[in-house]
């Protein structure tokens, strides 16, 4: 259905793929009236000028806050993988930590693949250190030396070598000769500090080695959803899993605001916190619009960086000296404010509490001309 | 003339923060303070003391000697001494820090070249211009810390020694010590075009100022003793600290004039540093803090500020408030959605003001007459140039007489009367709504329960406040965007909160599900209810009939109940389906609420909810609604199927547990094979108490009353019924199944590393039936957690609020309809990408489907 032109104007996209989607199949009288009535409610529900929509956005979060539980796991199926969920998740994403409790990334993939190819897939993806490969570690004191025993099923798992192995573990040892023998490697300290020490420190050393995969993702998990198979991962390092040529970097998301953030920038980051608070909300059977939580995210992503809710974040940014003081560690603020002379417009809320003034929100924000008589 | 004068004409349009300057203390000091001693001999404050008569006045009778008010008009007035020797102020130790490290000590320039000087100022500028502080801040640090590496002046060659800090206030340079005044002559040498640099604005700050040389004393107002029961007088925190003080600076002067040696002078000197430091902060961290002789921590300027109970959180952020009630609620249905019954001796308390004029003197006088003890009466009279006066019995005669036109009255609270209705914690706007006065016999506030939910109350010993606004603006403002009729629709998610709860929801159901009754007994509930317009012709009608004759005439509507079943109502007229939870309720549910709302106005849909919540109650009360223990009966077959069941699951338990003993179990990727099997087990008792629950809703009665109350929503969920008639089911603490207690098992009377249901906290029997002793153990254990949880999670979820609340506060929509921030920064270019008003709007959207369908049924 065509929408005329006088009434493309008029309505936000939303509205206008809604009226397209549903108007099919009308006539085009009775197509104009519903346009007709569409715009009257459309402009009935219209925001007010001056509605302190930050405030109403804040009750909207912070009153179902109360009815959250503290849960921080849940267990949706036996297959999925544990999540912060409830109140910890949205604190831990209003308040922009740098690392959060559990990383996570759904993996597309390009193409329709069988569950085989996927599990393949998977298991690139993991982050293997040696200790997992590895049969055994055989110290030889006298010579001082390390035999490590790679395990063969666990490396053709991975589609690795004994040699790519030894590899690794030449560039990751130093001071120390390695050579290989079948599956076996060997690691012979050299240098003036060798010692035996010195051995099972290596010893320890090579445990942690990296050795295939990407770096951060502990814990792949295949799953199916609507069709097609995903990876679920526990970590997240969404720069190198996008670089994989299997991956569909459409569609693929991690959790973590910041890796979203440095790699798809602040809109992407921005999406993330509506889409992950508005998750943790539909978990908890809460009904709250996105349009509260969209505000928050924009507060918070506004000049191009992640900022917290918290006293270093936006409430750091306001240009009001009283409003800042009003929310943590007042005497600083205060002390700060007459070292270099500011100047409080006393364009804010809370100051012109503290004043007894009118608010410059709703009912406070117009101001009437009149001359009084003296 | 003098109607203007009421208005107001001033108005603070900015608040400029600042150092003060020993001038500007000097200035505004009324009085030197050169004694500690408070009062003489016959209890009067003595001249110079630190209770000095000029600083302000406490007792009633005196005048203030500055001003000449009384007490309460005088706000007072500051004091200053005069120090013996600078000191360091504790609050601007870094900055006078800074200052010394990053500038030379020989010509007060700060150490970097002068093409770099200027190159750092036009920088600093810039960003002062275009940024905000806290960015200009973090520049300015980067400044100073490359400054403070500098070891020579590259103007005078002059060497530069570190400057070293032992805290809290002394400094030290090449292992030498400071004094304040050498501190303060090199602060001298600093020009004030260099200040930027550090941070400082010259024309408001000089770096000398720093040091002080002359402390304001605060005055007495803001320091008021108390009189004790025994006479005593007990003096303020800060006085006793002032005294300290006074006394030691004192010391101070005589032992210099007195030419006593260095060593003394010093120690008394680094006392009154001490002294001064605890004045400002009583937390220093490398200070004991001063106490009172009790041992307790004395609270001076810094603690006064501080926290919650400090000046601005407490008293400035948030205010105390006359004209208030507080009182228990109890539930009235028979109230007006929008009233709220107010006890007698309340109303008898509370008042409103109301302006004395020729047309309304007669009714006034009325009030004035029966005084303050007579219902309804007055308590106050004012006069035209705000003369308050008290009316008693004796004073009402006099006051009658001269009542004339202009005066106002405070005249008791009466039906009608605009108030605002509140109970916290006040988490949402529905909080606090406007509500009408009804006043009413004995000692409760009254309200219609249906608006339980928005104040989230219950009457279980639930108290809430009532506030009365005073002023006609205030009233006006309350009245249009306060009421309850405006709020019906919440802001969160766009559907109704106020809705019918509990009976009222059970009563439609009943009604609109199964009854039938006579055209006497219809009459006789619509006109109990309140409908008085009556056209019924029917003899038997049908619940649903009944119910229709509240819609208006041409409403449409289709919707689900709660079981999923259609409902219709076409023309006013219900046609088939039940009224239940899903379309009457609140808190998000109630549907048909919110189409009445859109469609007819607020004023319509309060009155049907009020209409509709009563006919519910009238229904139940009328027709008997009762829960009993045999509501929860099953058929043996039922009892039996559930057994079976459940034996099932404990088989399969018993298989997997066999598994895991031979390590056969298959395991779930990335978990340990204890981990599955614990998953494993789970799964298997929650399909069976799933299972029991299929069972117990299939061969219950299905219209036993306990049935209805869960299937319309009123109260309760299946779960409950099957807890209770079938098998509570697994206990779990944080999604596991109960592994405290002993070591390796629960509870003494299980076998060590019994894996069994039972053994971890697998409730087999349902409530009806009992719980066996290790049962009710654990659901008692779990009760417990739950219990903890929600106490944890209060204080972080209110902290979370604060914040959310205190960094969007300023956030409003602009004429141009741009979201912006306090300094009109957008945020947003339209709210929501789409302009919608979530409390206008039908669920956050604009519902084009239901707009095509009613276009089409046109």
């Amino acid at each position: 259905m065509n929408i005329p032109k006088e009434y493309l104007n008029e309505f936000p996209e939303k509205i206008i793929d809604d009226l397209k989607e549903s108007g099919k199949g009308l006539t085009d009288s009775k197509f104009k009236k519903v346009l007709e009535k569409t715009l009257e409610e459309y402009k009935k529900a219209r925001i007010t000028p001056g509605e302190c929509v930050g405030l109403v956005g804040a009750e909207s979060i912070g009153e179902p806050g109360t009815q959250m539980t503290l849960n921080t796991f849940h267990f949706a199926g036996v297959s999925e993988m544990n999540v912060t969920m409830g109140l910890p998740r949205i604190i831990e994403i209003l308040d922009g930590r740098k690392t959060i409790s559990t990383p996570m990334m759904e993996v597309y993939l390009k193409g329709k693949l069988s569950g085989e190819k996927v599990k393949a897939h998977a298991l690139m993806l993991k982050e293997t250190l040696l200790g997992v490969v590895v049969d055994e570690f055989n110290i030889d004191i006298a010579d001082l030396k390390i035999d490590v025993l790679l395990k063969e099923d666990k490396l053709t798992e991975r589609s690795l070598t004994s040699a790519t192995v030894a590899n690794v573990i030449k560039k990751a040892i130093k001071k120390a000769t390695v050579t290989k023998e079948d599956n076996t490697v060997t690691v012979k300290l050299t240098g003036k500090d060798a010692s035996l020490n010195e051995l099972y420190r290596t010893k320890e050393k090579l445990k942690d080695v990296f050795v295939s995969g990407i770096k951060g993702i502990k814990e792949v998990l295949p799953v199916k959803r609507k069709e097609e198979f995903i990876i679920i991962t526990a970590g997240s390092n969404l720069n190198e899993v996008m670089a994989l040529d299997f991956v569909d970097t459409t569609r693929t998301t991690s959790n973590d605001l910041y890796e979203v953030h440095a790699v798809l920038g602040v809109e992407a980051a921005r999406q993330l916190i509506i889409d992950e608070v508005m998750k943790v909300m539909e978990n908890q059977g809460l009904n709250v619009d996105v349009r509260h939580i969209m505000l928050v995210a924009d507060t918070m992503c506004v000049n191009g960086n992640i900022k917290g809710i918290t006293r270093y974040g936006v409430v750091s940014e306001k240009s009001s000296a009283l409003a800042r003081a009003s929310f943590e560690t007042p005497v600083k603020h205060i002390l700060a404010a007459a070292l270099t002379g500011e100047r409080d417009e006393l364009t804010s809320v809370v100051e012109n509490v503290m004043l007894n003034q009118p608010v410059p929100l709703g009912t406070g924000l117009p101001g009437l001309v009149t001359e009084v008589k003296k | 003339m003098e109607e203007s004068e009421k208005y107001v004409y001033k108005r603070v349009r900015f608040i400029d923060f600042g150092v003060l300057s020993p001038k500007k203390i000097k200035e505004m000091a009324s009085a030197k303070v050169v004694t500690p001693e408070l009062y003489d001999k016959e209890g009067y404050p003595v001249d110079g003391g630190l209770m000095d008569v000029r600083l302000g006045v406490i007792d009633p009778g005196l005048n203030c000697k500055t001003c000449g008010s009384k007490l309460k008009e005088c706000l007072g007035h500051f004091g200053f001494i005069e120090l013996a020797r600078p000191l360091i102020h504790i609050k601007f130790v870094s900055q006078i820090q800074a200052l010394l490290a990053g500038t030379c000590r020989e010509c007060g320039i700060p150490l970097m070249t002068q093409a770099k000087i200027e190159k750092e100022l036009a920088n600093i500028k810039k960003l002062e211009k275009e940024v905000n502080q806290t960015i200009v801040a973090k520049y300015i640090k980067k400044i100073i810390a490359r400054l403070k590496t500098q070891t020579a002046c590259p103007h005078c060659k002059a060497k530069q020694p570190k400057i070293k800090i032992e805290k809290p206030t002394t400094f030290f340079e090449a292992e030498k010590r400071v004094t304040p005044i050498e501190i303060r002559t090199r602060l001298e040498k600093v020009s004030d075009e260099h200040l930027p640099l550090f941070g400082m604005n010259p024309e408001t700050v000089r770096p000398e100022w720093l040091v002080l040389t002359l402390l304001p004393i605060p005055p007495v107002t803001m320091r008021p003793s108390i009189t004790l029961e025994s006479g005593e007088r007990s003096e303020d925190d800060l006085t006793h600290k002032l005294g300290d003080i006074v006394r030691i600076n004192q010391r101070l002067f005589e032992n210099i004039n007195a030419g006593a040696p260095e060593i003394i002078i010093e120690d008394l000197w680094d006392l009154l540093q001490y002294h001064v430091t605890t004045f400002f902060d009583n937390a220093v961290a490398q200070l004991p803090p001063a106490r009172h002789r009790s041992g307790q921590p004395l609270k001076t300027i810094t603690e006064r500020i501080k926290s919650k109970e400090g000046r601005i959180r407490h008293n400035l952020a948030g205010k105390r408030t006359n004209f208030s009630a507080r009182t228990a609620i109890s539930p009235d249905s028979k109230l007006k959605i929008n009233e709220v019954g107010v006890p007698k001796i309340i109303a008898m308390k509370l008042s409103v003001p109301e302006k004395v004029t020729e047309w309304n003197m007669e009714y006034m006088k009325q009030f004035v007459e029966n005084g303050p003890k007579k219902y309804p009466g007055a308590n106050y009279i004012e006069r035209p140039d705000g003369k308050k006066k008290k009316v008693t019995s004796e004073t009402k005669e006099a006051a009658l007489e001269e009542l004339q036109p202009g005066y106002v009255i405070e005249r008791h609270l009466m039906d009608g009367d605009i108030a605002i209705f509140n109970r916290q914690p006040s988490l949402h706007r529905m909080s606090m709504m406007c509500h009408k006065v009804r006043v009413l016999p004995y000692k409760t506030f009254r309200m219609n329960p249906a608006v339980n939910h928005p104040y989230n109350a219950d009457y279980d010993g639930d108290e809430m406040n009532l506030h009365i606004p005073q002023t006609e603006e205030a009233r006006a403002e309350a009245e249009i965007l306060m009421q309850v009729q405006t709020q019906l629709i919440s802001p969160r998610y766009g559907s109704s909160v106020i809705g019918c709860i509990q009976d009222a929801v059970s009563g439609n159901y009943v009604l609109t599900k199964y009854m039938k009754i006579t055209k006497q007994e219809a009459i006789d509930l619509l006109y109990a209810i309140g409908v008085d317009e009556i056209n019924i012709t029917k003899e038997i009608l049908d619940g649903k009939e009944l119910v229709s004759e509240l819609f208006p005439k041409d409403f449409d509507f289709k919707g689900e109940s709660k079981t999923g079943e259609e409902i219709e109502i076409k023309k006013g007229k219900l046609v088939h389906g039940v009224l239940d939870n899903a379309n009457l309720g609140g808190g998000g549910a109630g549907l048909l609420l919110r189409r009445i709302h859109q469609k007819y106005g607020e004023e319509l849909a309060v009155d049907l909810l009020y209409k509709l919540f009563r006919l519910g109650i009238e229904v139940i009360t009328r027709y008997g609604f009762t829960a009993s223990l045999s509501d929860l009966d099953l058929p043996e077959t039922a009892e039996e199927k559930i057994q079976n069941v459940l034996k099932e699951s404990e088989g399969k338990v018993k298989e997997f547990i066999t598994q895991y003993e031979e390590k056969t179990l298959e395991l779930i990727a990335g978990k340990t094979l204890k981990e599955t099997l614990e998953l494993r087990i789970l799964e298997a008792l929650n399909k069976s108490r799933n299972e029991a629950g299929e069972l117990v809703a299939e061969y219950s009665k299905k219209d036993s009353n306990l049935m209805v109350m869960a299937t319309s929503g009123a109260k309760g969920k299946m779960i409950n019924f099957t807890q209770m008639c079938g098998c509570v089911g697994q206990q779990a603490l944080r999604g596991q199944r109960i592994n405290k207690g002993f070591k390796n098992r629960t509870l003494s009377v299980f076998k060590v590393g019994e894996l069994s249901p039972k053994a971890h906290g697998f409730v087999r029997s349902g409530f009806k039936g009992g719980l066996g002793p290790s049962e009710f153990f654990f659901q008692a254990m779990v009760g417990r957690d739950s219990l903890m949880d929600t106490a944890l999670r209060t204080p972080k979820s209110g902290y979370l609020y604060r914040r959310l609340a205190n960094a969007m506060q300023d956030l409003k929509v602009e004429y141009d309809g741009t979201v912006r921030d306090a300094s009109n920064k957008i945020i947003q270019f339209s709210y929501g990408e789409d302009n919608i008003d979530v409390s206008k709007s039908e669920k956050g959207i604009i519902n084009v489907k239901r707009i095509i369908h009613e276009v089409e049924q046109s």
